[in-house]
């Protein structure tokens, strides 16, 4: 079969590899119909996810027809047409059963490499480096899904790949960002990063009752979008994003400060310098700017949620006003499983669209160009989404 | 959680009180020790070096269970009914004892069932070919050798409270003397059960045990926290989780010599380990 794989910095190719097969009783075997470049793919490509290995196939926001299914698969079968969590997870540990499903403790075969770096290891994921398992992604044309019986969701007839595709990951994301600020009444939220995780938290914080949403970012066409979703906006190249949160909110901060961007910030502040340095040098994992951006500009007591991925260490964070202002901070992979019904029922009623998200729709054996367009926001890029077969 | 130590033997064992003898997990030397030598001489050292190194590994166990070399009760007495407070007991600053634990989410019942049956335990115990149960208190054992040869036992049952614990050794001629305790305890409010293993074992001198204890000294236990993994990975979620088998591109940087088809690539990616690209911590993967 035909698969994105990874082999080294910017360097995406897609190449023959062997089909994969059923190795354990709950596996299903996907025939991939759709698959989604992601922002977390692109810290892979951008290499700053460590334990990557040449040739791993790429990709955890997928979906497509079931194609063949283990001993233990009673639920699914050929022909289903399914969504997959990006997260793996067993159904029955500790942190399933209490429905904190990426924490999963059954499915990442190197657990112990992942308890050397963060002390125990949480869920297995799909292409996403051999610290969280190594398993083979979905930027393919099938793929393994292992606990299939309970990480694969049936899609209704009537549905199309697009509507749906995105409660793999971003959706539920956005969506867990914003429940993680408990939003109350006349409430707040400040987002950074308008790309598709930040553009669905903006939906899913007035969805959850904010009064207001103010969302940050610097390319027009994403300010625009959250625009078009309800957000207030600040393109923080033009002004002070701390100055403009203050002034926007009587002086008193954001109720709650969404970190929608990750190790990865782009900025223009001192700061930022000392970031890019320190990792240059090795000497620091992340470049948290916007995490300390949240940190400053957040009300007394208020909430700093980071949907933004975080892999290693992070310096000079402002811990003494996280401290003194008594925030709450809430992070994480996305409990994918725990929200994807009552989204999928929103999106199949009619009460959430998607698709306003994909600017670009390719071929699978244009997986390189996908990257690069979305790691550059080349084009107005704002979401790629790969079709396996149509080539 | 767990304690690698190597040095003092905290406590002695007592069993005048008509409990068992093996009453505290940290007083039984453990057949999961032989894990950690004969795993690693497999998994590492395949060639005769690593012969010499999964022998030892029963040496070393034979003496943890035995205390002294062929010195104290366990073994002589090889019953739960020993009431000499000086069973078991490594000589002071000799012993080097691991230990590990787990929280598995199912009741101990069940994981007592589950591991009595030791024909259950190449299940998860990689370095075990097979286990047959030859009555309610004896079983023989194959255990995986270098180059592709085997080891067997016999070993028995020495201890057991329903639900609780399960002690057992080999019986006296075996190739690799070996013994193991496991313990289960249930934890409150719906938390499962918390299962502990226990390894003591005593290093032979000279230049074997030089080599054993620079081996040990580096990763003791890493073969028994594994088996633990795999033994809760088994309970809670009914198999072991892993990639081997699944597809990738080629290895090497060129992707041009990359399979084409499951029936004709050689390369499967099943069982190749591969350098990864930041300095991970090195570890024996148990193959399954
Ligand atoms: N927690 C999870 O489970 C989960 C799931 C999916 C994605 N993520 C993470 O969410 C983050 C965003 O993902 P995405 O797909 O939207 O990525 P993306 O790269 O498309 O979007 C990031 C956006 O942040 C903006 N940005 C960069 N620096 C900024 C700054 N200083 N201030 C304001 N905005 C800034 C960029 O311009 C861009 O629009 C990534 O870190 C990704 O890994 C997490
Ligand atoms: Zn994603
Ligand atoms: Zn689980």
């Amino acid at each position: 079969m035909k698969a994105a794989c990874w082999f080294g910095k910017n360097d995406i190719r897609v190449t023959n590899v062997p089909d994969p097969q059923i190795v354990n009783d709950r596996d299903a075997i996907l025939r991939i119909t759709a698959t989604a470049i992601c922002g977390s793919d692109l810290h892979i490509y951008n290499g700053f996810i460590p334990m990557m290995q040449d040739g791993d196939i790429l990709g955890h926001e997928f979906m497509g027809e079931v194609v063949e299914v283990g001993k233990g698969v009673t639920n699914l079968k050929p022909g289903d047409k399914v969504v997959i969590p990006f997260t793996i997870s067993c159904g029955n540990c500790f942190f399933c059963r209490r429905d904190l499903w990426s924490l999963c403790d059954n499915s990442n075969p190197n657990a112990t490499i992942a308890e050397k770096m963060y002390g125990y290891s949480a869920a297995g994921l799909f292409g996403y480096s051999h610290i969280f398992g190594g398993y083979a992604g979905g930027q393919a044309e099938y793929v393994r899904v292992p606990f299939a019986d309970v990480g694969a969701f049936k899609v209704p007839e009537g549905v199309t790949d697009d509507q749906v595709l995105f409660l793999t990951d971003i959706l539920p994301t956005g969506y867990m960002a914003a429940e993680n600020c408990n939003i109350q009444p006349g409430d707040t939220v400040a987002v950074w990063g308008c790309g598709p995780v930040g553009l669905f938290t903006i939906k899913s914080a007035l969805l959850l009752g904010a009064e207001r949403v103010i969302a940050i970012d610097r390319f027009p066409e994403r300010l625009k979008l959250a625009q078009e979703a309800g957000a207030e906006v600040i393109d923080y190249m033009e002004v002070d994003v701390l100055d403009e949160l203050r002034a926007r909110t009587s002086g008193m901060g954001p109720d709650a400060c969404i970190d929608a961007v990750g190790l990865e910030a782009h900025g223009i502040t001192v700061d930022q310098f000392y970031d890019k340095a320190m990792q240059l040098a090795r000497l620091g994992t992340d470049r948290p700017h916007v995490l300390r951006e949240c940190i400053f500009a957040c009300r007394k007591g208020g909430t700093v949620s980071l949907p933004g991925v975080y892999g290693g260490f992070v310096d000079k964070i402002p811990m003494g006003a996280a401290h003194s202002k008594g925030l709450t901070f809430k992070m994480g992979q996305t409990h994918v499983h725990r929200y994807l019904p009552t989204l999928m029922d929103h999106i199949v009623n009619g009460r959430l669209d998607t698709t306003f998200l994909i600017s670009h729709r390719l071929p699978l054996e244009q997986a390189a160009e996908g990257y690069a367009m979305f790691k550059e926001k080349r084009d107005n890029c704002t979401k790629v989404v790969l079709y396996p077969g149509t080539a | 959680m767990s304690y690698d130590t190597i040095g003092n033997r905290p406590e002695h064992v007592s069993g005048s009180d008509g409990q068992p003898n093996v009453a505290m997990p940290e007083r039984i030397a453990s057949g999961l020790a032989g894990v950690a030598l004969t795993t690693y001489a497999v998994a590492k050292r395949r060639d005769v070096g690593g012969a010499a190194m999964a022998l030892a590994g029963g040496y070393l166990l034979f003496r943890g269970v035995t205390g002294r070399c062929a010195g104290y009760t366990l073994l002589q007495t090889g019953t739960s009914d020993a009431t000499d407070s000086e069973n078991a007991v490594i000589p002071h600053n000799q012993g080097i004892k691991i230990e590990k634990v787990v929280t598995v989410n199912r009741p101990a019942s069940e994981l007592f069932a589950f591991w009595h049956d030791f024909e259950n335990l190449p299940r998860f115990m990689p370095h075990l070919e097979s286990v047959q149960v030859l009555d309610n208190k004896r079983s023989h054992w194959v255990a995986k050798a270098p180059l592709g040869k085997t080891v067997e036992w016999d070993a028995e049952i020495i201890n057991e409270v329903p639900g609780e614990m399960i002690a057992w050794k080999s019986v006296e001629g075996a190739d690799i003397p070996n013994a193991g305790s496991v313990w289960f305890k249930a934890l409150p409010a719906d938390r499962g059960t918390e299962v502990r293993v226990v390894l003591e074992y005593d290093p032979p001198a000279g230049r074997l045990g030089a080599a054993v204890a620079k081996l040990l000294g580096e990763e003791p236990g890493v073969q028994v926290r594994d088996a633990l993994r795999h033994f809760k990975n088994l309970m809670e979620a009914g198999e072991v989780p892993t990639i081997d088998g699944q597809p990738h591109g080629t290895k090497g940087r060129s992707p041009s010599d990359a399979p084409q088809k499951r029936a004709s690539g050689e390369d499967m990616g099943v069982a190749t380990p591969v350098p990864v690209h930041t300095a991970a911590p090195e570890v024996v993967q148990p193959v399954l």
